[in-house]
């Protein structure tokens, strides 16, 4: 009896290790960042470091402006054409669709989520890259293709997979009677959709929304491989841009050389850590929200 | 009345149109690289290593990246499988109050949600902080940092799906939380443990920015933990970026390798999550 209790006990214990470290990791990482990018915050400013545009790390000037706007742009542009997308294809495969049909598509879903970033590059390259170059060519923006659209393109469909999944959880957690009761007061199905559905479950969907943009934010293999890595400001959709991710990526390999360049690097994966983890907390308190409305 | 039936057409027909794009995608994405992969595929790609001149467009093999990505991959999955279970196991009431579980599935959804290359970068750092340069094992780090949280999430989804009851029988009959956990938790969750620790692999074997400073890669086939090793996604992204058309058409020859691999490691988890199930009490 004994040795069951104590086995029991020592069980429990380093279980309880192994979830303190769980815990600490985030911490770690974020700590072990700082630290490594403290010589350069030290050095300059940190709204100089995020506002100037001058880039030249031989020179001493770290500007992160234009990547910032990069990854920024290149976000919003997957955002605005995936969010419509997915949000009608959730409604529809929630509200419409039958139940075979809803989870043949969840299938798909899952297996695009699955599909490696570096494949969506490839394919970026192969399909995308010459359609935005038509399309470029078409509206007079004469461009090589590799650029924010493509990456926007790109992403966009990377990011597609979570939305749907979430949204059509989000959508099936609201309760059976309210459609119900919206159809028997003679409303048409995407009335229901509009006045009952999509109002109650706003916040969860903001949180899939949520989880989708901090997903296009941090991406980084597809992206660098078809938005063109040109470090300037972008002018149009057209134009080459070089987002976070992709600077970080490019550069890590010979930095060691140059002094604070390293520091700088760090920088930018610790901006990547927090935005991306601020925005998931936000989420993460949204679709609580939503559980605890549903429960009412 | 014609205008509310009007507007129930159109929005209908937008979401049939959207539901069309994402399969079409799927599908497009599916069918390119494979057709372009199939078209330089052979069986010296898959068992040679690269010869001297292989960059150059002359002969050799990806063997080099294939047994690199299974060895990252595997190794990385048996790490966070290490770690990953005990956490899970935690996570219910039992050993940890609801707070202590709360705060711990937020911390582990922070972590899911962390850019791979942000786990690269961090994962070097470590490297150099223990002197290690790139290679295997500063590879299988980053990733168990990638895998973690992805395996312990979706094992401990399952654990909570499992009914109260059963533990409660077990507990009535005098077990301990120990004896509870292993013979009754864990049977009830192995079709969901499969399913996560392959989902968490498949993740793992696909990525590429948390390889790229902390594995390396190199032509030889590694043969210790401190060496570099090559891999999958990092074959496709340099042979894409050479300029020389025999190298690119490998690359999309690696990649429809990656592809299959991943597509089967995928078909494999629902696979055996329907065979385990027979045996679990519902």
């Amino acid at each position: 009896m004994r040795l069951r209790r104590i086995k029991d006990n020592l069980a429990g214990k380093s279980m309880l290790l192994a979830v303190a470290f769980a815990n600490s990791l985030v911490l770690v990482i974020a700590l072990g960042l700082f630290v490594k990018s403290w010589p350069i915050l030290a050095k300059e400013s940190i709204l100089n470091l995020l506002f100037s545009s001058s880039w030249a790390p031989l020179k001493g000037q770290f500007g992160f402006f234009p990547f910032i706007v990069g990854t920024l742009e290149v976000t919003a542009i997957a955002m605005v054409l995936a969010v419509p997308v997915c949000l009608l294809s959730a409604i529809y495969l929630s509200e419409y669709a039958h139940r075979h049909f809803r989870e043949l598509v969840r299938l798909v879903v899952d297996i695009m989520a699955g599909i490696p970033s570096v494949i969506y590059g490839l394919w970026g390259i192969v399909v995308i890259v010459p359609f935005v170059r038509f399309v470029g060519q078409a509206f007079g923006h004469p461009t090589t293709g590799y650029s924010l659209l493509a990456g926007g393109i790109i992403l966009a469909m990377m990011v597609s997979p979570i939305i749907i999944s979430v949204s059509i959880e989000v959508f099936r957690a609201v309760p059976a009677q309210a459609r119900e009761t919206a159809l028997a007061l003679g409303t048409t199905r995407w009335e229901a959709v509009k006045y009952v559905i999509l109002r109650s479950s706003r916040h969860g969907l903001l949180s899939a929304i949520t989880l989708g943009f901090t997903r296009a934010f941090g991406e980084t293999i597809a992206v660098l491989m078809i938005v063109g890595n040109v470090p300037r400001v972008p002018a149009s959709i057209f134009d080459p841009a070089y987002p976070l991710p992709a600077l970080l990526a490019n550069n890590y390999g010979e930095m060691m050389s140059i002094p604070l360049y390293d520091s700088a690097l760090l920088l930018s994966a610790l901006i990547l850590l927090l935005v991306v983890s601020g925005f998931n907390l936000g989420a993460h308190f949204a679709l609580l929200r939503t559980e605890r409305g549903m429960d009412r | 009345m014609k205008l509310r039936k009007l507007e129930e057409t159109f929005f209908k027909g937008l979401m049939i149109a959207s539901v069309s794009t994402i399969l079409a995608l799927l599908i497009g994405i599916v069918l390119v690289i494979a057709l372009r992969g199939a078209s330089s595929l052979n069986l010296s790609m898959l068992i040679q290593t690269p010869k001297g001149g292989y960059y150059l467009g002359r002969g050799g093999g990806i063997a080099n990246a294939i047994v690199g990505s299974l060895y990252l991959s595997l190794g990385a999955a048996l790490l966070s499988f290490l770690f990953g279970l005990p956490i899970a196991f935690a996570l219910q009431k039992e050993y940890t109050g609801r707070h202590l579980s709360n705060i711990t599935r937020l911390a582990l959804d922070i972590l899911w949600g962390t850019p791979s290359i942000v786990y690269g970068a961090f994962g070097f750092i470590v490297m150099v902080y223990f002197g290690l340069t790139a290679s295997l094992l500063g590879g299988m780090i980053a990733l168990t940092l990638l895998m973690l949280p992805i395996m312990t999430r979706s094992i401990d989804e399952v654990i909570r799906m499992i009914p109260l009851e059963l533990k409660e029988t077990s507990y009535s009959l005098g077990s301990t939380r120990f004896e509870t956990t292993l013979k009754v938790i864990f049977r009830q969750a192995l079709p969901g443990i499969t399913t996560g620790i392959l989902l968490a692999f498949g993740r793992g074997i696909g990525d590429a920015a948390s390889v790229l400073f902390t594995a390396g890669y190199t032509d030889h086939i590694p043969r210790s933990l401190t060496d570099p090793a090559a891999s999958l996604p990092l074959a496709v992204f340099f042979q894409v970026a050479t300029p020389i058309p025999e190298v690119q058409q490998r690359a999309y020859a690696s990649a429809l390798i990656l592809l299959v691999i991943v597509l089967f490691v995928s078909i494999l988890s629902r696979l055996l999550s329907r065979r385990f199930s027979r045996h679990i009490v519902r």
